[in-house]
């Protein structure tokens, strides 16, 4: 739907002006060829159908065989227990309450990393006494996995929620800080001292040109972070934590219920996907000049 | 075609400023062993409404002059004055074009002119008729609703035109600004930049370092030398306006170029021998 919604708006835009420049007889002559480009789209989409049904196969196959070559799969439980496991939770009041209070957590840490983040990253950008009073922070602190902080949040933390969202909001910290950091690195010179020739002022040569400019970087940095965030929130609700899926796959673990702890890891996968792709979702509209540009 | 056009008084926003003092200005960047002089001491009187052409090799300082009468550079020696007052930073009274696109992609063709009007605090609505305006004069106002990005070359440095003088500038300080077009579109440019000059009567510091169009353009053409860069002639072109690429052909058109090409040629050759010397 969305692409063939791509492959009708150059045209519709070329049309409509008849009168116009090179650049708009190279979107006529580029329309034809748009239809080949969702053909593509629907070939890859083909192609990865086709690749998850063979690995869903294999799984089938491994786990029926019980396969114990070097790996063990005899305690591996099969895509169709899986699937039945799923069915059943998703009927349960409980499941979805796992979900919930996962994503609300991760959205109280990324809301707060992303204001924070961009940010900071807006100041070591502009300012080098800030960047270089920031950066070593940021040099010894971002390799720290997730999981060693659990101790230290817990004894810092008043409560175990405020621990877990610390540790999620730190996995989305990072790069939405060094990549907000890149992209005002990446400011054309020559706007800012076009934009001062026209009387902006230092703020508005922030926000019209410094900002738009590092745009694509910081959306992109948000698209990570989030992805780093769902990484850290199942570290935090592995050790602390009664609610959240995270608890729930660790949870199945300990009670050696094999089928949870797969539908825990999926559901994970799916929601990580999910809620990035909401995120490229909501930045795209703010890069629109770059699509149009292309 | 421009008498249809609503400007706020054009030639009156602009009769008698736009006067430039370069005085004693030398420009050098770094410090300690790793200082290099880009212009040596340098003094250029601009009279209100001239059109000045500043032609040189490449690397020779000619950018970096017009900068420090932009405010982009300042002056390690001397001082510059444009209109009795000290040039300290970039301000919207010398409007300024550049040779690379220097139009925010971010922002549609529209926006861009009117980015300038609405900086000075003018209305919305008022600095959209500005903008409008302006995109007429350079025939572009169907263009509006573009990023700069779907417009050619030439265009987008039609609407860097418009975009500069919406300020109604006493000052247009152009750097190259037809150098990275085509060499037909540079004279469609070229021809439409006169228009607009008589039109605004707008004093013109113009950079480039083809001769034919500095002689085209320009009132005076002043010649600097290889680097570092300082004035050597100040060559008055006395060739009848409005010019047109007929003229060309004429005899005192191929004089003054001759001239200049004279002129470049022993500064070359100096400045060669200097380097073997």
């Amino acid at each position: 739907m969305e692409t063939a919604l791509k492959a009708e708006a150059p045209q519709t835009a070329a049309k409509g002006r008849p009168d116009a420049v090179p650049r708009a007889h190279k979107d006529a002559v580029s329309a034809p060829k748009l239809p080949t480009l969702t053909r593509d789209q629907l070939s890859s989409l083909g192609i990865a159908c086709l690749s998850l049904t063979i690995g869903v196969l294999l799984w089938h196959l491994v786990t029926s065989v019980n396969l114990d070559f070097y790996i063990n799969f005899s305690n591996v439980p099969s895509p169709a227990k899986v699937f039945m496991a799923f069915v059943a939770h998703i009927q349960t009041e409980i499941f979805w309450t796992h979900i919930g209070v996962s994503m609300r957590r991760i959205l109280i840490s990324y809301s707060i990393a992303v204001v924070l983040g961009i940010g900071i990253g807006l100041i070591m950008g502009r300012s080098k006494f800030a960047r270089a009073f920031i950066m070593p922070y940021i040099e010894v602190i971002r390799p720290i996995p997730a999981v060693a902080w659990i101790p230290l949040a817990i004894l810092m933390w008043p409560t175990e929620e405020s621990s877990i969202i610390y540790i999620t909001f730190l996995g989305a910290l990072f790069p939405i800080v060094l990549n907000t950091l890149h992209g005002v690195e990446q400011t054309p010179e020559v706007l800012v001292r076009a934009v001062q020739s026209l009387g902006a002022s230092r703020w508005a040569v922030f926000r019209h040109v410094v900002i738009p400019a590092a745009l694509p970087s910081i959306a992109a940095g948000l698209a990570i972070g989030m992805g780093v965030s769902w990484f850290s929130l199942l570290a935090g609700e592995i050790i602390s934590g009664q609610y959240g899926i995270g608890y729930f796959t660790w949870d199945a673990y300990s009670l050696i219920n094999y089928q949870d702890i797969v539908v825990g890891m999926l559901v994970i996968g799916l929601l990580g996907t999910a809620s990035t792709a909401a995120v490229r979702a909501i930045t795209r509209p703010m890069l629109k000049w770059q699509e149009r540009t292309r | 075609m421009l008498d249809v056009l609503k400007f706020e008084d054009p030639k009156a926003a602009s009769k008698g400023k736009g006067h430039i003092s370069v005085n004693e200005v030398s420009i050098t960047f770094g410090t300690g062993p790793d200082a290099h002089l880009a212009v040596e001491t340098t003094s250029i009187e601009i009279k209100a409404g001239e059109f000045v052409c500043i032609l040189g090799p490449s690397g020779c300082g000619k950018s970096t002059l017009l900068n420090a009468v932009a405010g982009y550079v300042k002056p390690t020696t001397g001082e510059v004055i444009v209109d009795g007052v000290m040039v300290e930073k970039p301000g919207p009274d010398r409007g300024m074009v550049f040779q690379q696109y220097s139009l925010l992609p971010w922002k549609t063709v529209y926006e861009n002119v009117a980015f300038g009007p609405k900086m000075a605090g003018a209305s919305r609505t008022s600095a959209g008729s500005t903008a409008n305006t302006f995109l007429e004069l350079v025939g572009l106002k169907k263009f509006g609703n573009r990023y700069p990005a779907e417009l050619s070359g030439g265009m987008q440095q039609r609407v860097g035109i418009a975009r500069a003088l919406a300020n109604y500038p006493s000052v247009l300080l152009m750097d190259e600004p037809f150098g990275a077009l085509d060499a037909q579109t540079r004279l469609m440019m070229q021809e439409s930049l006169l228009d607009i000059w008589k039109h605004f009567g707008t004093t013109v510091v113009f950079v480039t370092h083809d001769v034919d169009e500095a002689v085209f353009l320009a009132d005076r053409v002043l010649i600097m030398s290889a680097a570092p860069g300082r004035i050597i002639e100040d060559v008055k072109i006395e060739l009848p306006r409005p010019r047109t690429t007929d003229l060309a052909a004429t005899s005192e058109y191929i004089k003054a170029r001759q001239f200049c090409l004279d002129t470049i040629k022993a500064e070359s050759r100096r400045a060669f021998e200097d380097q073997n010397a």
